[in-house]
């Protein structure tokens, strides 16, 4: 089984967590920026940040045989805090790095009118860098943040291919199918979201334009919910191929409209001093 | 090789560099980093956004490369690294102002692009002086590989001070970047560096592990 975590928080993971996805089939990821528990103070604490995911985590990740991209923003949380407000002027030059996949998580937390302006700016600047949009629906009243999700999209232009609406569930997931945008599904080991029911949804609305991720990050998840809902899948009757499609084929179909992911196999560890890849039959 | 014998021009870098891209891009990348050459030539500000986009546009598989190019170390030029590194060659400036470029598109890179910096110091050592230095301070506090062995090329050779040069040649070992990286080794190896590396040797004895074959290899010839 091949999977493509297309939403995981390495930063906070630590490394056996990157020993044992390599070992149940994770070769590729996203990472998306969002907020890290505790609230920053300053733009300068971002641009650290963001280096690491266009640096350093992607070099650890490479060690164990993982492809890390990322995607980058501001996020609705943070958005309302002033002092981080500049981190949208340095987005620009973010946007146009190699690692760099999509704008995101951008989206609502608490619908208030500055992360209005700051997501409506970042649908902007995703047309302007040509990159695809991960939104992040809210935790608390999920339902209305992803009509107002959608209702956002639609208004910016951005074609809803190139958008994925992420956090769904049963409720949340119909008016997104019917949007055209990608459907995201994070499974976690507590009751928001699990396997099981994935799976449900996937009889139901069909294995095209879904994206299931881990999410994990420093709260309670777990690396590895990527391949228990691929395996509940075929526990539930789908096919080798249709597992195929909604951990590998999938994410790399979303994300590869940036024109930027690269899927080749990591240099080993004790060659990665000379650059960034070894490619094993693949063309360049 | 000596510090001396390292030292390369601009104008050498860039056409060794150039012959040893030509027969691996295809017709469209070899358009794109024509265009992308001449626009950074005319505009220093653009690298800002050309150097990133290199990997995507070139490729980025390794390149196969002639003696000269090597300088006594081991081949370890990507098609991604030459074609960054022949951008930041054409930037029309030099002294203050190339320093200044060079810190700008440092900071602001990623990782690959802060490689090429780092690479580009080769040549462009010689119009900066000392002041990219930090740069190379920077790139040794990290732990990437990637970074660590672009800096102990021949700008980390001539320029950077006896302790610091020192830490990273022992860095190199720690990290697993192979000493054959380390640009001018035999040459400005000293008494320190190696009472160093004997010291490292006997703790890894002391606890029962092997000494890596780098090391021995050094101390061997002393
Ligand atoms: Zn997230």
């Amino acid at each position: 089984m091949r999977i493509f975590d297309p939403h995981i928080h390495m930063t906070s993971r630590t490394t056996d967590d990157y020993e044992r996805m390599y070992q149940a089939g994770v070769r590729a990821l996203v990472e998306p920026a969002f907020w890290l528990g505790q609230p920053r103070t300053s733009v300068g604490s971002f641009v650290d940040y963001f280096d690491g995911l266009v640096g350093w985590e992607p070099f650890r990740a490479a060690q164990f045989g993982i492809r890390h991209h990322c995607t980058m923003a501001l996020n609705p949380k943070e958005a309302n805090d002033p002092r981080c407000r500049p981190v949208l002027d340095l987005l620009p030059r973010y946007l146009e790095k190699d690692g760099v996949v999509a704008v995101g998580e951008v989206g609502y937390d608490s619908m208030t009118p500055e992360e209005d302006e700051v997501f409506a700016r970042q649908l902007a600047l995703a047309a302007e860098h040509d990159l695809p949009v991960l939104v992040h629906t809210p935790h608390r009243d999920k339902a209305a943040g992803t009509r107002r999700s959608l209702d956002v999209v639609r208004e910016s232009g951005l074609p809803p291919e190139r958008v994925v609406i992420d956090h769904l569930n049963e409720v949340t997931v119909g008016p997104v199918a019917d949007s055209g945008c990608w459907m995201g599904f994070s499974i976690y080991p507590d009751t928001k979201m699990d396997e099981d029911r994935m799976v449900a949804i996937l009889r139901e609305y069909g294995t095209e334009r879904m994206l299931v991720n881990s999410a994990a990050d420093w709260g309670r998840s777990d690396p590895l919910k990527t391949r228990r809902t691929g395996e509940a899948m075929l526990a539930a009757g789908f096919t080798d191929d249709d597992v195929d499609q909604v951990l590998w084929r999938n994410p790399v179909e979303f994300y590869g409209q940036s024109g930027r992911l690269v899927l080749d196999v990591p240099a080993d560890a004790g060659t990665l001093f000379e650059g960034n890849s070894v490619l094993r039959g693949t063309p360049a | 090789m000596t510090r001396e014998e390292l030292r390369v021009t601009r104008e050498e870098l860039r056409k060794e560099l150039t012959e040893a891209l030509a027969p691996v891009l295809d017709a469209e990348a070899s358009t794109w980093l024509a265009g992308a050459r001449e626009r950074v030539g005319g505009d220093a500000g653009a690298a800002a956004v050309l150097l990133p986009a290199v990997g995507r546009r070139c490729g980025r598989g390794p390149l196969p490369v002639r003696g000269t190019l090597r300088r006594g170390r081991p081949a370890s030029w990507t098609v991604d690294d030459a074609a960054r590194v022949v951008l930041l060659l054409e930037l029309p400036c030099t002294g203050e102002a190339l320093t200044a470029r060079l810190d700008d598109l440092y900071r602001h890179g990623d990782a690959h692009e802060r490689r090429a910096v780092l690479r580009s110091l080769d040549a462009l050592g010689a119009e900066v002086g000392g002041a990219a230095l930090p740069l190379l301070h920077d790139a040794l506090r990290t732990n990437d590989t990637r970074l660590v062995a672009a800096a102990v090329g021949p700008y980390g050779a001539a320029r950077l001070p006896a302790p610091a040069w020192r830490q990273a040649v022992l860095k190199c070992v720690f990290t697993g970047v192979p000493l054959s990286v380390v640009a001018g080794l035999d040459d400005r190896a000293d008494a320190e560096l190696t009472r160093m590396m004997t010291d490292y040797a006997r703790e890894r004895t002391a606890a029962g592990r092997d000494v890596p074959a780098d090391v021995a290899r050094f101390l061997e010839v002393r």
